[in-house]
């Protein structure tokens, strides 16, 4: 709170990022949002950001309507405050950079957020993904594969999570030395089990090999995991960098394994780009979107340049290669990168995706993240920034997971069993800090918060939400028919994400919602059956028994029931209120389509004679141009 | 139920449309000459008793035999319980007028045929500005037309600045979209065409929108084709080559040229005037979209095959020299151009956008764009009507008895088992206007319309 100066500004405007239009409202600062709420009377609508979704402030020169503020979040939203007057301006600036990263972890939203919820459904929630029973799902330990308890103390690595698998011929000091031949002591364990063909998705991160190095008992370690599958005589060890950056680490001691060392193994690079590649891509790509008024050319060119969607292809690439030998070929893979928690995590979650038809479920999904993500360390406090920290860490790998899993959904509509509104509620949590699944960088670092004690599970709360999340077009029989998938990964299977990186953008996005209305078709439906269950049971209650309509209802339950006596026999005011709703709707859907918005008439001409704005409008436009002359 | 008589002035009498017996009286006792069907059962009765709806209804008669003029009527029909302002004309009924035009437009009352003719005599190839829409809100018009022959020695034509101030009415305004850049409207003085001067037609206001058309659009195709085929698998490439096709570049302006038009009758309430230079190719591009846009009843099935048998086919879009030629070849023809293949990609494009309000379904445009290249049926044969024979017996020429042979796509589409794989499921009824986004980010690139190019499965849902 002491950060806050001024916490109420009046006769703020909003601009849009793209149209010329702007809404006047108030501008509120408290501990945990900047609030801004439109002074329209009729449908005052509210803008809430998140501090911690900040991730750039700006404040743009002085203009004669006032002092513009300019807001990017990491859920894509750019909001552009014209503030009246300057000091107010300054203060809002200066609270927010003080606010939007705190010094430390107790000043994370999540620690003060509080859902009324009781302890022990707070407790509940932690307990809803149980990993010990997800290797047993998949069928570990089975008799190659068994849980070590060397890293009960996060001795061995302190970014790995307690429990391990790992082969069954691997002994302590085999794992104990391997681990020091590791990078970070991230020693080969088990990912994923392919029950099927009892081949495993191993994961580790670089070895310290330099340019002469070897170690045996990691290549014993090695030896173990190849020998635990016997379905393959070789193993794959899949290094997912690119060639040439592995060979500068070898300079720094570290580098990859060398074929002569390791008996059996067949060794690939699959060159995905680095942390700091992919903030840049991302940071261009923002770049591009965000111009006002892009041309078709532009906005190819800046895709093709910014290098977005070749990083997504590299990402899916690497896991279909995965897939492919796991499922098609029986062998074993290991996967590695320089520290093995964002490249590896990216591709073993996805060849997981790929392989096991239960992450393609709300659950599943939610197990894989636990997983690959959460347990094995991939440093989300440090990626996402949530701390006042190095920027030179931040980097969208976990975004560049849901977008492939979302390139995937658009590939295979009917295989799963969550929307993309799901991945986006996902990416927009593990941005807020809002619940403690994400918090911190590893398990050791999450258990020293007590986040399970303090904080609330982002799970329970999806899962609550459940039914907006669902996928209206999924076939849970399809995994039966394609228990692996096999997507394209040629270019054009891969498609802008215009609901991700515009999702705050209105006059982006398609005008009416499938989703939204295949959800309130089924959302009616339910209330319409169950208006007329309860009114079959009046009548029974009366002795009056409607054997026809009863069966047609039980028959077809897809199609709205619209059966005439119940429309007739219903109370009056169900009727008009069933009619508002859809009056509603109807506005909803349709009022993001207005001409002004579009813009058709940019190019050329007088365009004030034309499009008629509002007076509030014109001044707005030439204020908006002279503060970018 | 009832028959409505085109009446300009006199008696009005009710009459019901199932007794026939009745009409045939008032025929002629009235000496009524011109007799227009217009009256259709609720649909709720025609479901219950579908053989009546048949025999009444006349979309079912009509629109599929490719050789009616149902557009043309039907839209004057709805037009004489609107205004008297509009007429239908018969002046060039044996295509002496206008070779591309069919024997029935709509112009204005108060022009009078000879007017037309000379009028038609300063339009190239004779195609003088007809009403295209009725915006029935506002009473604004769409009309099109092909540019006027100015030429180097700025000729005028007093009839034709008079036709076009009959269709202002009372207003003051009008607007001219030229979908030519100004500079090559200008250069096309020098070959005798041109646009309109402002001097001479004082009322209206001219606007310029380049839309690629002919060989530019055709080359675009075939990079856009080669993109798709590219075998690299890199992602830099193939996005740089569907740049380079710069196909999504000519979506995005047609969208955005027929947005300026809507807009300019919607929301600016003035009436305007689209044309290129033939006035058959993007002219036609602009006001159909410009009506999909505007007016919900093109976005049902039945209204959407009317649109296109009025507005592409009716209108003299040159089919067989458009599309003689499979798109995805690599034959360079004089005339080949994909303006129709455009013209549904928009289409799609504005389905994406507005996936609730049109009624037809993909697979539609899918069909379509495959059927206008190699068909079964007749309804895309020929390059206008005068090509079509009207009747059997009176023409001599082969190709033109092919033609009686043939078989029209919207009679087989409409039959009901046919009919279910073409409907939105998720249609209802939207009564606004659907402004499309024309942001590069709200297109995408149609995999139907490459589906038989692209080896990788087109998205099935959605």
């Amino acid at each position: 709170m002491e950060h806050i100066t001024t916490p109420k500004v009046e006769q703020v405007k909003l601009l849009d990022r793209f149209s010329s239009r702007a809404t006047a409202g108030t501008l509120y600062l408290t501990a945990t949002h900047l609030l801004f709420i439109e002074s329209n009377t009729a449908a005052s609508e509210e803008t809430w950001i998140l501090h911690h979704h900040i991730a750039v402030v700006e404040k743009l020169s002085l203009t004669t309507s006032g002092c513009p503020l300019v807001i990017h979040c990491r859920n894509f939203r750019v909001v552009h405050f014209v503030i009246p007057r300057e000091r107010d301006c300054h203060d809002i600036y200066s609270s927010l950079l003080l606010l939007r990263r705190p010094a430390s972890y107790d000043d994370l939203y999540a620690f003060s957020y509080n859902p009324k919820q009781s302890e022990q459904q707070r407790a509940g929630g932690w307990q809803l993904i149980d990993l010990a029973s997800e290797y047993e799902r998949m069928g570990v330990p089975c008799d190659h594969w068994q849980l070590t308890d060397v890293n009960r103390n996060y001795k061995v690595c302190d970014t790995y999570p307690r429990d391990l698998f790992v082969p069954v011929s691997a002994s302590k000091p085999i794992i104990v030395g391997s681990s020091k031949f590791r990078s970070k002591g991230r020693f080969p364990v088990l990912s994923y089990f392919y029950q099927e063909k009892k081949a495993a998705v191993c994961r580790c991160s670089q070895p310290l090999s330099g340019f002469s190095a070897r170690c045996l008992e990691d290549e014993h370690m090695l030896q173990a995991i190849s020998k635990a599958n016997h379905n393959s005589r070789f193993m794959y060890v899949m290094d997912t960098r690119p060639k040439l950056n592995a060979l500068a680490n070898r300079a720094a001691g570290k580098g990859y394994e060398n074929e002569d060392n390791y008996s059996n193994i067949r060794f690939q690079f699959v060159g995905i780009e680095n942390i700091h590649v992919m903030r840049a891509s991302l940071q261009k790509l923002l770049e591009v979107i965000g111009t006002k008024s892009l041309s078709m050319t532009d906005y190819f060119s800046g895709l093709e340049s910014s290098g977005w969607l070749r990083h997504i292809k590299a990402v899916l690439d690497a896991a279909v290669i995965l897939a492919k030998a796991v499922t098609v070929e029986g062998a074993s893979v290991l996967v590695h990168c320089s520290d093995g928690w964002d490249r590896t995590a990216q591709v073993c979650s996805l060849g997981a995706l790929l392989m096991d038809p239960f992450y393609r479920t709300i659950k599943g999904l939610m197990v894989l993240i636990e997983k690959d993500w959460i347990s094995f360390g991939h440093k989300f406090a440090d990626r996402c920034d949530q701390l006042d920290g190095d920027p030179k860490e931040v980097s969208p790998v976990f975004t560049q997971f849901l977008e492939c899993v979302w390139q995937l959904t658009e590939q295979f509509p009917q295989a799963f069993q969550y929307n993309e509104w799901f991945l986006i509620q996902i990416h927009e949590h593990v941005h807020s800090c809002q619940f403690g699944n994400f918090l911190g960088n590893c398990q050791r670092e999450r258990e020293e918060l007590r986040l399970k004690d303090k904080t609330y599970s982002l799970w329970q709360f999806l899962l609550n939400d459940q039914e907006n999340y669902v996928n209206p077009v999924y076939q849970p029989g399809f995994s039966e028919t394609h228990p692996v998938l096999e997507p394209s990964t040629l270019p054009f299977s891969f498609k802008f994400w215009r609901n991700m990186y515009h999702q705050f953008d209105r006059s982006m996005h398609p005008r009416q919602s499938v989703l939204k209305q295949v959800l309130s078709l089924k959302a009616s439906n339910r209330d319409l059956e169950k208006a007329a269950r309860a009114l079959e049971a009046k009548l029974q209650k009366q002795g009056v028994f409607l054997s026809i309509a009863v069966d047609s209802k039980s028959k077809d339950p897809v199609h709205p029931v619209r059966p005439k006596s119940l429309i007739l026999s219903a109370p009056l005011n169900c009727k008009e209120d069933e009619q508002k709703l859809s009056v509603c709707d109807r506005v909803r859907t349709v009022e993001g389509s207005s001409s002004a918005e579009n813009g058709y008439n940019e190019e050329e001409e007088e365009p004030a004679s034309f499009t008629k704005p509002e007076p509030t409008l014109v001044s707005l436009e030439r204020g908006v141009a002279r503060m970018t002359c | 139920m009832a028959a409505t008589m085109e009446a300009v002035s006199g008696p009005f009498i009710y009459a019901d449309v199932l007794d026939y017996k009745n009409l045939q009286e008032l025929v002629i006792n009235n000496r009524i000459t011109w007799l227009v069907h217009y009256s259709a059962l609720l649909s709720a009765i025609g479901e219950a008793n579908v053989a009546l709806a048949r025999r009444v209804n006349i979309t079912d008669l009509c629109i599929q035999r490719p050789r009616t003029i149902y557009g043309v009527s039907k839209v004057h029909a709805e037009l004489i319980g609107e205004t008297d302002r509009w007429r239908l004309s018969c002046v060039n009924k044996d295509f002496s007028v206008c070779p591309t035009y069919p024997t029935a437009v709509i112009v204005p009352r108060s022009i009078e045929d000879e007017t037309l003719k000379k009028a038609a005599k300063f339009r190239q190839g004779g195609r003088f500005p007809v009403l295209s829409y009725y915006h029935r809100n506002n009473g604004m018009v769409i009309m099109r037309s092909s540019q006027p022959l100015v030429g180097a020695h700025r000729r005028r034509c007093k009839e034709d600045e008079l036709l076009l101030q009959a269709v202002l009415g009372g207003s003051d305004l009008g607007y001219i979209v030229d979908t030519r850049s100004a500079q090559l409207a200008k250069q096309a003085t020098l070959i005798g065409g041109g646009s309109e001067s402002k001097s001479y037609y004082i009322n209206w206001k001219r606007l310029h929108r380049n839309l690629e058309r002919g060989k530019v659009l055709q080359e675009s195709l075939i990079k856009l084709v080669e993109a798709c085929n590219d075998q690299s698998n890199n992602m830099d490439r193939w996005l740089s080559k569907l740049e380079n096709s710069k196909w999504l570049s000519h979506v995005n302006s047609a969208l955005i040229t027929a947005g300026l038009v809507a807009e300019c009758v919607e929301r600016e309430g003035r009436s305007v005037l689209v044309h290129g230079s033939e006035g058959t190719d993007t002219t036609l591009l602009v006001t159909s979209l410009a009506r999909l846009i505007l007016d919900p009843e093109c976005r049902t099935i039945s209204g959407f095959q009317a649109l296109i048998d009025r507005e592409w086919i009716q209108a003299g879009h040159p089919f067989q020299l458009r599309s003689a030629h499979s798109a995805f070849s690599h034959a360079r023809l004089r005339h080949e151009a994909p303006v129709f293949l455009l013209f549904l990609d928009c289409c799609w494009q504005l389905s994406r956008q507005f996936p609730l309000s049109l009624q037809f379904s993909e697979a539609l445009l899918t069909r379509l764009s495959q059927e206008v290249y190699a068909s079964n049926f007749g309804t895309f044969l020929c390059n206008n009507d005068k090509e079509r024979p009207r009747r059997k017996g009176t023409q001599t020429s082969t190709r033109k008895s092919h033609f009686l042979k043939t078989n029209s796509l919207w009679a087989w589409i409409n039959r009901p088992c046919e009919l279910g794989r073409y409907t939105n499921p998720l249609y209802e009824c939207n009564s606004l206007a659907i402004w499309p986004s024309v942001n590069p980010q709200s297109l995408q690139l149609w995999q139907g319309m490459l589906s038989v190019c692209l080896n990788g499965k087109p998205c099935t849902v959605w």
